[in-house]
């Protein structure tokens, strides 16, 4: 019965030194060493052709039994060892989530983009399209094609500045509604026209010599200054908040005729009157009017059958308004410390 | 336009509505009302009273102790410093504890003597200086003898007034008349208007017999009129007409001058008093100056005229610039005693062309440049008249001289109330509409459902059916017209496939990391070439204001590099921007400059800092290279683009690129040239134009799926050692020259140019990927293609590694 004894013993053995193993790779070791080829226990089933043969089968049988018996004490802590293992693996990758997330270099548009994007968007899904012209001007489509003969006194309310005699940096945006309607040969149309446009002034907090317009310009039949409302009202309430009231106000400019100026109740204080409205509970935020009959005749269009409405704005004064910028300038020294706060949406 | 709301209740009635009421009527109707100043505003306690008795304070050489009385039934001391202080003088004083701007008057010692309240000047009381009567100007304003003592001097100042600030539009010179304003708020309140007196005495003599009146420019002097007043007494002015001048913003002179003004501000028609002695000849020529003909006007300035200058002349020389300024010679002095009172006139381009030209703008001036009332010409002369004999004590001699070729006709407008109604989207009745105009005082009849209307010559603006529209609709009120949306076919909007490209460029490159910058396109003649892709001569202003914006950009790197300047020196030294805007080049037929649409960018600073994790880079060549390349390939252009080593002014020789559009070169990157960098005050900084317009005009392929590969590729790496200056371009071509219809794709991932390199070499080393849709590739069919890539090599000169 050594052999008995010898196994049990063997059993005792492997048992311990399977509980003993620290890791995945020391119970490997064990393995090897105990239910290897070349282990113990190995010999032990070679050993038993000695052994006469009416025990062998018993034998057999106990030996397969211990063997079987120490394979499953041993998987088990494989098992534990490698679940350790595994959480010890993930202790030693924990990461402090708390610091920055690699930063990704993203940029953004311009404020004023942002505003004339804005409102393009809002007139393109009205129907317009999107007109654009020279910065450089002659005086007939920035002056005079749009009522404004050589020696008009209203001439003055834009100080120019010329190139020649014929020649100027464009005062306003509205040559392109000129040039618009030359093209566009007697046929309607809507457009908008979104640029930049110059003007005589020093640059300080509120006057730039060069600033941004966009102006609208819709031509056609039946064209009525109920049409105009209705369209400032929409444009105000998509731009400025759906609870925005507009007003028009009579004002003059000289390619129209009736000529309005429209403000938008205060979107600060809803019209209690603040420091945004100066305390009057309205906004001025742009001139508009019916288009006045000579322009139409003198870029080809009968005035007795069509009629049109334009308005124009300036988006530094919106993004002004609306940002609270404080300072014209802002706009164009490309300060990134400026520029960046435009990155993110609003509702 | 200052209106004085006391001055305008002799022409309106205006109901008793509060100042600011009212502001509101006439700003919703059609003036707008830029201010509402309550002349009485921070004073109080003010008190007209009498100096008895004047002594000498014994601390000061400057400072009199004054006895004033005020009907009470002590003298009261009150300490005074004005240089024109008299015994004698009415005055206005704050009295203890009231106010004047704003500030509490307490009674106090002045270097020790009591002094009970403040004697006090127009300015004090918040009258504009510009406006105080010279005399005054530097001192105490003293009040005339019979004002009453112990009155409210706020009252007995006229300060207990409203003044109505006016922002005139150009076409309302109507509006620059009391009469004009009276006008539109009697239209707006439905009231009636109440004219001047204008009637007077006159002498039996008759103003042809001494004064002969002769226009030889009939056609920018249509009308000339002169009224000749005699024995003339000049004084100052009475109270109520200095109130009147002050309170509308001109300074009371004499009364002569102070009538004119005052007629000039009532009927908006500039007057101009001659001294009828100072003539000298008893004639008036009108004609167009000679050219260099010398005059010195009212304001001492001796000017050279030219012949487009009309001027009033004596038939000898000129003795006023028309509508613009009199002349020293013939000004109303004290010794005047027979005056000229001309009422006239003149074209507005011909005054608006002097008083640029003589830079002398004048309330005069003004009125002409925008058209006067032809109608109001004579009624303002005799107006004139009137208050002449009133307040000047002068006989007026009978009529005028009157040279008359003007058209004083009101236009006539003919308009359907439908028409009306069509262009504001309204339903307002003809009645109305006639109620409207009548309240305008236009002259209105119907006929066949139509209005007939004759406009007053005072509203020169009214002169085509849109206006009667404008007229209609601001009084019926902006507010009732409805909200409606233009009834037209429906046509898509949007924008074109440039508008469009364009904003997938910015968005592109905004996703790039680089911000949109906005620069101006007028920069210094220096600037304007500078980096410049293309030049082409240039455009210059010709008035610059500053030679710093004289001149029209042909290149946007200028400013862009000043703004990175700008950034670095507040501290924000990782700046990436980008701007899209036009550069101005040469001519084109039309005679306007071409204007060419440019990308431009600058870089510099950290492309990467992720502190940390010990991760930092700055920007470099390749960064923006990047940039760029993805800009391209998102334009289908990637194939299409070429890079090739340039030289560009201002920029890194050894650092710079073209950038080859089909064969045409349309941009160029590169590092800034050290130089510059130093000259700009910024570190390693890089830069890039293009020019856009060539860039988005190349037209796009449809975009067709590619199916995905069913079959695996083959990658082979390759070393090479070339000499340090071989182009990695030109190897990749030889490569895929080589390499046949397997090689799909060849890119460098390695580049060696250590000190473990012979001198003069550097070594590269490319990925190459084989591979077709169809099968599988063999190891026979890559290594053939391979070794020809390889003989192909080392054929160029290239040492494989
Ligand atoms: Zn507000």
């Amino acid at each position: 019965m050594a052999m008995i004894e010898q196994l049990t013993q063997l059993k005792k053995e492997v048992v311990a030194k399977v509980t003993a193993a620290e890791n995945v790779k020391q119970l490997n070791e064990v393995r090897v060493a105990y239910l290897g080829k070349k282990g113990p226990i190995t010999d032990l089933l070679k050993g038993m052709g000695k052994l006469p043969a009416e025990e062998r089968p018993k034998m057999g049988a106990l030996v397969n039994e211990v063997r079987a018996e120490v394979q499953q004490i041993h998987d088990v802590r494989k098992a534990e060892l490698e679940e350790k293992a595994i959480q010890e693996q993930l202790e030693k990758e924990a990461i402090d989530v708390t610091l920055p997330g690699r930063s990704v270099n993203v940029g953004n548009a311009h404020p004023l983009t942002r505003v004339i994007e804005e409102i393009e968007d809002l007139f393109i899904s009205m129907g317009y399209e999107v007109a654009e012209g020279p910065e450089v001007e002659k005086d007939y489509y920035n002056f005079e094609a749009l009522n404004l003969p050589k020696g008009h006194p209203a001439r003055d309310m834009q100080d120019t500045f010329y190139i020649s005699e014929e020649i100027l940096m464009r005062t306003h945006t509205s040559p392109v509604q000129a040039r618009t309607m030359e093209k566009k040969q007697g046929a309607s149309f809507k457009i908008i026209c979104p640029g930049k446009v110059f003007r005589r002034d020093n640059d300080d907090a509120t006057h730039s010599h060069q600033f941004t317009q966009i102006e609208g310009l819709v031509v056609g039949e039946n064209i009525r200054m109920s049409d105009l409302k209705g369209t400032l009202d929409i444009f105000a309430k998509k731009m400025f908040g759906e609870d925005r009231e507009i007003r028009l106000r009579p004002s003059f400019f000289p390619f129209t005729e009736p000529s309005v100026e429209m403000d938008i109740s205060c979107f600060k204080c809803g019209g209690e009157g603040c420091n945004v409205c100066k305390h009057t509970g309205w906004i001025e935020i742009l001139g508009a009017g019916m288009v006045h009959p000579n322009v139409l005749s003198m870029a080809g269009y009968d005035p007795k059958k069509v009629s049109g409405f334009a308005f124009g704005m300036g988006p530094e004064r919106i993004a002004m308004l609306k940002y609270g910028v404080d300072d014209i300038r802002h706009f164009y020294t490309n300060d990134v410390r400026f520029l960046s706060q435009f990155h993110r949406i609003e509702e | 336009m200052l209106v004085s709301l006391k001055w305008l209740s002799q022409y309106v009635d205006l109901q008793g509505l509060e100042p600011e009421v009212l502001a509101e009527k006439i700003t919703r109707s059609g003036i707008e009302v830029e201010g509402v100043h309550h002349l009485s505003q921070g004073l109080k306690k003010l008190m007209v009273g009498q100096i008895k008795e004047i002594k000498k304070h014994p601390d000061s050489d400057h400072l009199n102790i004054c006895q004033v009385d005020f009907g009470e039934e002590e003298l009261s001391q009150i300490v005074c410093g004005a240089p024109n202080v008299a015994e004698g003088q009415k005055i206005v004083a704050v009295r203890p504890n009231g106010y004047v701007s704003g500030k509490k008057i307490k009674k106090g010692k002045l270097r020790g003597e009591v002094s009970n309240g403040m004697i006090c000047s127009l300015q004090e009381l918040g009258i504009e200086g510009k406006v105080v009567p010279k005399k005054y100007a530097d001192g105490i304003y003293v009040l005339p003898d019979d004002t009453p003592i112990g009155m409210d001097a706020i009252e007995a100042l006229g300060l207990d007034d409203v003044v109505l600030e006016l922002g005139l539009t150009p076409n309302r010179s109507d509006a620059m008349s009391m009469l004009g304003v009276a006008y539109e708020v009697a239209a707006i309140l439905s009231e009636d208007v109440k004219l001047p007196e204008t009637s007077h005495k006159a002498a039996t003599e008759k103003a042809e017999d001494v004064l002969k009146v002769r226009v030889e420019a009939p056609t920018i002097n249509p009308m000339y009129t002169a009224k000749v007043v005699k024995n003339v007494k000049i004084a100052e002015s009475p109270l109520w007409l200095q109130q009147r001048l002050m309170a509308a913003g001109v300074r009371p002179l004499n009364n002569v001058v102070d009538i004119t003004n005052y007629i000039l501000m009532e009927y908006g028609q500039p007057l101009h008093a001659f001294d009828y002695d100072a003539l000298g000849t008893g004639e008036i020529v009108v004609r167009l100056a000679k050219e260099g003909e010398p005059m010195t006007t009212l304001d001492g300035q001796d000017r050279v005229l030219n012949a487009k200058n009309l001027v009033i002349t004596n038939g000898k020389e000129p003795v006023a610039v028309a509508g613009v300024m009199g002349g020293l010679d013939s000004e109303v002095t004290e010794k005047t005693t027979t005056v000229v009172i001309e009422s006239a006139y003149f074209d507005g381009l011909s005054v608006r062309y002097t008083a640029k030209d003589l830079g002398l703008r004048s309330e005069a001036s003004a009125r002409y440049e925008k058209g006067i009332d032809p109608n109001r010409i004579i009624p303002a002369a005799e107006r004139a008249a009137q208050l002449l004999t009133e307040l000047a004590g002068g006989e007026v001699l009978s009529g005028s001289v009157v040279f008359d070729e003007l058209d004083k006709t009101p236009s006539k407008v003919i308009v359907s109330p439908d028409f009306v109604n069509a262009r504001l989207g309204m339903k307002i009745s003809l009645n109305e509409m006639v109620s409207i105009l009548n309240r305008l005082k236009f002259d209105v009849e119907t006929a066949n459902g139509r209005l007939y209307i004759d406009a007053p010559t005072r509203r020169q603006d009214i002169k085509i059916e849109e206006d009667i529209v404008e007229e209609i609709a601001r009084l019926y009120g902006y507010d009732e017209i409805p909200a409606t949306v233009p009834v037209s076919e429906a046509k898509a909007g949007g924008l074109n496939s440039y508008q469009a490209k364009r904003r997938i460029v910015r968005h592109q490159l905004q996703g790039s990391g680089l911000y949109q910058a906005l620069t101006y396109s007028l920069t210094s003649d220096e600037l304007s070439q500078k980096y410049a892709l293309e030049t082409a001569p240039t455009t210059r202003l010709l008035m610059p204001m500053s030679e710093e914006r004289s001149t029209l950009r042909q290149s946007i790197l200028p400013h862009l590099i000043e703004s990175v300047t700008y950034n670095v020196s507040r501290q924000q030294d990782s700046v990436a921007l980008y701007e899209i805007g036009s550069v101005f080049l040469g001519k084109t037929e039309e005679g306007l400059p071409k204007e060419e649409e440019h990308l431009a960018a600058v870089m510099t600073g950290d492309w990467l800092n992720n502190a940390w994790q010990g991760e930092q880079k700055k920007v470099d060549f390749f960064v923006l290279k990047g940039i760029l390349e993805a800009l391209f390939a998102k334009l289908d252009l990637t194939d299409r683009v070429k890079y090739e080593t340039a030289v560009v002014d201002g920029l890194h020789p050894g650092r710079t690129a073209n950038i080859i559009l089909d064969g045409t070169r349309i941009g160029f990157l590169g590092q800034l040239h050290p130089a510059q960098q130093k000259a700009n005050g910024i570190k390693e900084t890089y830069v890039m134009e293009l020019n856009l317009e060539a860039v988005l005009a190349a037209p796009i392929d449809p975009l067709v799926y590619v199916p995905v590969p069913r079959f695996p590729s083959v990658s082979r790496d390759i070393a090479l050692i070339v000499d340090r200056t071989t182009k990695a371009a030109d190897i990749e071509a030889i490569i895929h020259k080589a390499g046949g219809k397997l090689l799909k794709d060849v890119h460098v991932f390695d580049l060696y140019e250590g000190e473990k390199m012979e001198k003069g070499k550097k070594s590269v080393a490319f990925t190459l990927t084989y591979f077709t849709p169809e099968r599988t590739l063999t190891d026979d069919e890559v290594v053939a293609a391979h070794d020809k890539v390889v003989a192909a090599l080392t054929e160029s000169g290239a040492e494989l590694r």
